[in-house]
């Protein structure tokens, strides 16, 4: 009978997993094709460092260690699971223990030691979050469900760790009923704290709610992940691996500009003639929506965690402008969302007449930026939201001819006298002889 | 104060049959602004004084398209880009240096792709190279001995072009102290005029971002606030004058403490 249940519990879990995982990736593809598939070694080097290795993360190292102790226990904690889907599948107990004997102890033993460490990284977040106020943390564009979906996952993995405990603690009491143990690290102790006095069958109720309870949380937070921020833990992979490994201050050119440029500089092209196919959409210059913006923008902002290293490092967040990155990002990850559920209910064509500019980004944030990077140099996890401000900016431009008044002027003086300022070509060399 | 020894440009060179080491590409600040004309300056005469056989472009330099394309306008950018490019070649120039971190992030990354292949530098590495090669001594030098000197580092060649190591090496070859803002390398505060933020006012916000920036060097007690971008000099200058302690602190540019430290 366990066996079936679980095994219901199982395929549902991981089809509606996979599911979900079809629907993030055919979202991402909504973006326009850039290729971050050359110089593979360089990639792999990036992922392993920044993502596993969590580089970026030690120049702040307090949380870096918290987090660390909640990834490390995330990650250790996996090989249990295997061990919980055998037994499922084998209506086993403890499936690899005679296997393993002495060294299955020190696994079980190191689990659970990360496991308190991640308890104790847990509180530690929270109460950054809710007591200390961390001003990163409690921004007003976290106000909401990012709030509370930071939080829940924060309680879910309390309750986690609870199940974890709760399992091992009770078997171990039963175990010691027979004068016997485990000698489990952490639930040895817990079996006479917690357990200790209990009859056998009392027991085995402790440890069955340990364990059915760890699986349904696994696979809540499974399905859970793709609609939380949460989901930097799988897609921060991903992501950095198709991380642009060019200079930080090197923006694309638009190459269908280049062909107009060239057009326009080379009178033995006939201008008139239509290069490419006909009726292929001239797409637009800069982006306006999500279509608009590549496959890797989008990949970003599915992989953000909302840890606002970005803002708090932005010189225009911190002298008070409306700009945020971090904000950026998020815009990005909901207007994608809601074309998506638009696509879904009405079909490929919707259109709501609502853009990721004007909707969700307005014009004074993005002319608020200085391209200066930190926001890309701060995210742990390889993102980059000076990429979209520049698309927009773009838009904004060439499309709309929209700008602060100031910038016109200076396009205008760059157009006819070759300098941001009216200064005439000629005097180029006067400070030779000043 | 007009240079003292002849600065050629392209086309002069050319009709003397000669060919440059390197292309000085001066830049619209360095070319036009009264501040940063001294600046190129000292870059000249290190140039000089170490014989490194260089030119100008003169009036055929033109914008390399750095704030059209920061402000989003790609058409002007790359027009000017292209212009450049086909004067630059014509010349076949093959090495620059440039003291603006605007025009050398543009020419280093972004040019190559529209057909203009270079090798840039930035001057603070072309005079550390001189340093290192002996071509300049700055040894027994006291114009800066013992002097607190706090660097700034320009977005474009930091953390856009990861070079923070060459103008810290210039600042301790002057026997200086230098001591960095809590804010550095990496982790350094824009000036507030990137992006082309410089043509434009800011934003409506609490405070100015060269304020803040020059809060982080008033911090050190440093007495220089040394930069190597004609805008950072700008925006730090501003900052200073805000605080009224134009007549405490200075701010200079990397290549005018070297020169001025040789004595040029
Ligand atoms: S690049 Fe723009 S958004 Fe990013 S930190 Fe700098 S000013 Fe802020
Ligand atoms: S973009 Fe990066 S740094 Fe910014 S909030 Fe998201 S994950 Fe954090």
């Amino acid at each position: 009978m366990s066996i079936i249940i679980f095994s219901i519990l199982f395929i549902t879990g991981f089809y509606f997993f996979s599911k979900n995982i079809l629907q993030v990736r055919s979202n991402i593809l909504l973006g326009k094709e850039i290729n971050r598939t050359d110089n593979s070694s360089e990639r792999w080097k990036t992922m392993i460092l920044v993502a596993l290795g969590q580089k970026k993360m030690f120049t702040r190292p307090i949380p870096a260690l918290l987090h660390l102790c909640l990834y490390a226990a995330f990650i250790i904690t996996q090989i249990e699971l295997v061990e919980i889907f055998t037994d499922g599948f084998t209506n086993s107990h403890r499936f690899f223990k005679p296997f393993l004997d002495g060294f299955y102890t020190f696994m079980i033993s190191f689990i659970e030691i990360l496991s308190i460490l991640a308890l104790i990284g847990t509180i530690a977040f929270l109460s950054r979050r809710n007591l200390l106020k961390l001003p990163r943390l409690n921004m007003k564009e976290l106000a909401g469900w990012p709030k509370n979906d930071a939080n829940l996952i924060l309680l879910m993995e309390i309750v986690l760790v609870t199940f974890i405990f709760t399992m091992n603690g009770a078997d171990e009491a039963i175990l010691n009923l027979k004068g016997s143990s485990y000698d489990f690290a952490v639930s040895s102790h817990l079996a006479n704290l917690l357990f200790g006095g209990f009859e056998e069958h009392t027991l085995h109720v402790f440890e069955q709610i340990g364990w059915w309870g760890h699986l349904i949380m696994v696979f809540t937070f499974l399905n859970y992940l793709p609609y939380s921020k949460h989901f930097h833990i799988v897609l921060a992979f991903p992501n950095t691996y198709y991380s642009n490994l060019e200079k930080k201050g090197k923006f694309t050119n638009l190459a269908s500009v280049t062909e107009e440029v060239k057009k326009m500089m080379d009178p033995s092209i006939d201008s008139f003639a239509t290069t490419g196919n006909e009726g292929d959409v001239p797409s637009r210059f800069g982006a306006k929506d999500i279509t608009d913006l590549t496959w890797k923008n989008l990949l970003d902002a599915y992989t953000c965690t909302e840890c606002g290293r970005c803002t708090s490092s932005c010189p225009a967040n911190q002298t008070g402008k409306l700009l945020s990155p971090r904000k950026i990002m998020m815009d990005t990850r909901d207007r994608m969302v809601e074309i998506r559920e638009g696509i879904r209910k009405n079909g490929k064509d919707f259109t709501d007449g609502k853009s990721l500019l004007g909707d969700y980004i307005t014009e004074e944030e993005i002319w608020a930026c200085t391209s200066c990077n930190a926001c890309v140099q701060e995210c742990p996890v390889n993102i980059d939201p000076l990429s979209i401000i520049v698309d927009l900016r773009r838009y904004l431009v060439m499309e709309e001819s929209k700008m602060p008044t100031e910038l016109t002027g200076m396009l205008t003086n760059i157009e006819n006298n070759g300098a941001p300022w009216q200064f005439s070509p000629s005097d180029r060399g006067n400070w030779i002889n000043e | 104060m007009s240079t003292e020894f002849k600065v050629s440009t392209m086309a002069e060179m050319m009709a003397n049959g000669e060919t440059p080491d390197i292309l000085f590409w001066v830049g619209c600040s360095g070319s036009f602004d009264d501040r940063a004309k001294k600046i190129t300056k000292a870059v000249a005469k290190i140039l000089h004084h170490c014989n490194v056989k260089f030119a100008v472009l003169g009036a055929e330099e033109s914008c390399t398209g750095d704030p059209a394309k920061r402000a989003g306008n790609e058409f002007t950018f790359q027009m000017q880009a292209m212009m450049n490019i086909q004067v630059l070649d014509a010349y076949e120039v093959k090495k620059i240096v440039t003291a603006c971190p605007h025009c050398f992030n543009t020419l280093k990354n972004e040019y190559p792709e529209l057909g203009g292949n270079y090798e840039v530098i930035h001057h603070t590495q072309l005079i550390q190279d001189l340093i290192n090669q002996g071509k300049l001594g700055l040894e027994g030098s006291q114009t800066y001995k013992g002097k607190k000197i706090t660097f700034h580092d320009p977005c474009y060649l930091g953390r856009a072009n990861d070079v923070y190591e060459a103008p810290r090496a210039l600042i301790e070859k002057l026997d200086a102290e230098l001591i960095e803002m809590k804010r550095c390398k990496t982790t350094g505060l824009c000036c507030g005029a990137g992006g082309a933020q410089m043509f434009k006012e800011a934003e409506k916000g609490n405070k100015e971002i060269n304020i803040e920036r020059t809060e982080d060097a008033l911090e050190t007690n440093a007495t220089i606030i040394a930069t190597g971008c004609p805008f950072c000099n700008t925006m730090m200058t501003d900052g200073v004058k805000n605080f009224n302690k134009e007549h405490d602190i200075q701010v200079l540019d990397v290549a005018e403490l070297i020169a001025n430290a040789a004595d040029l």
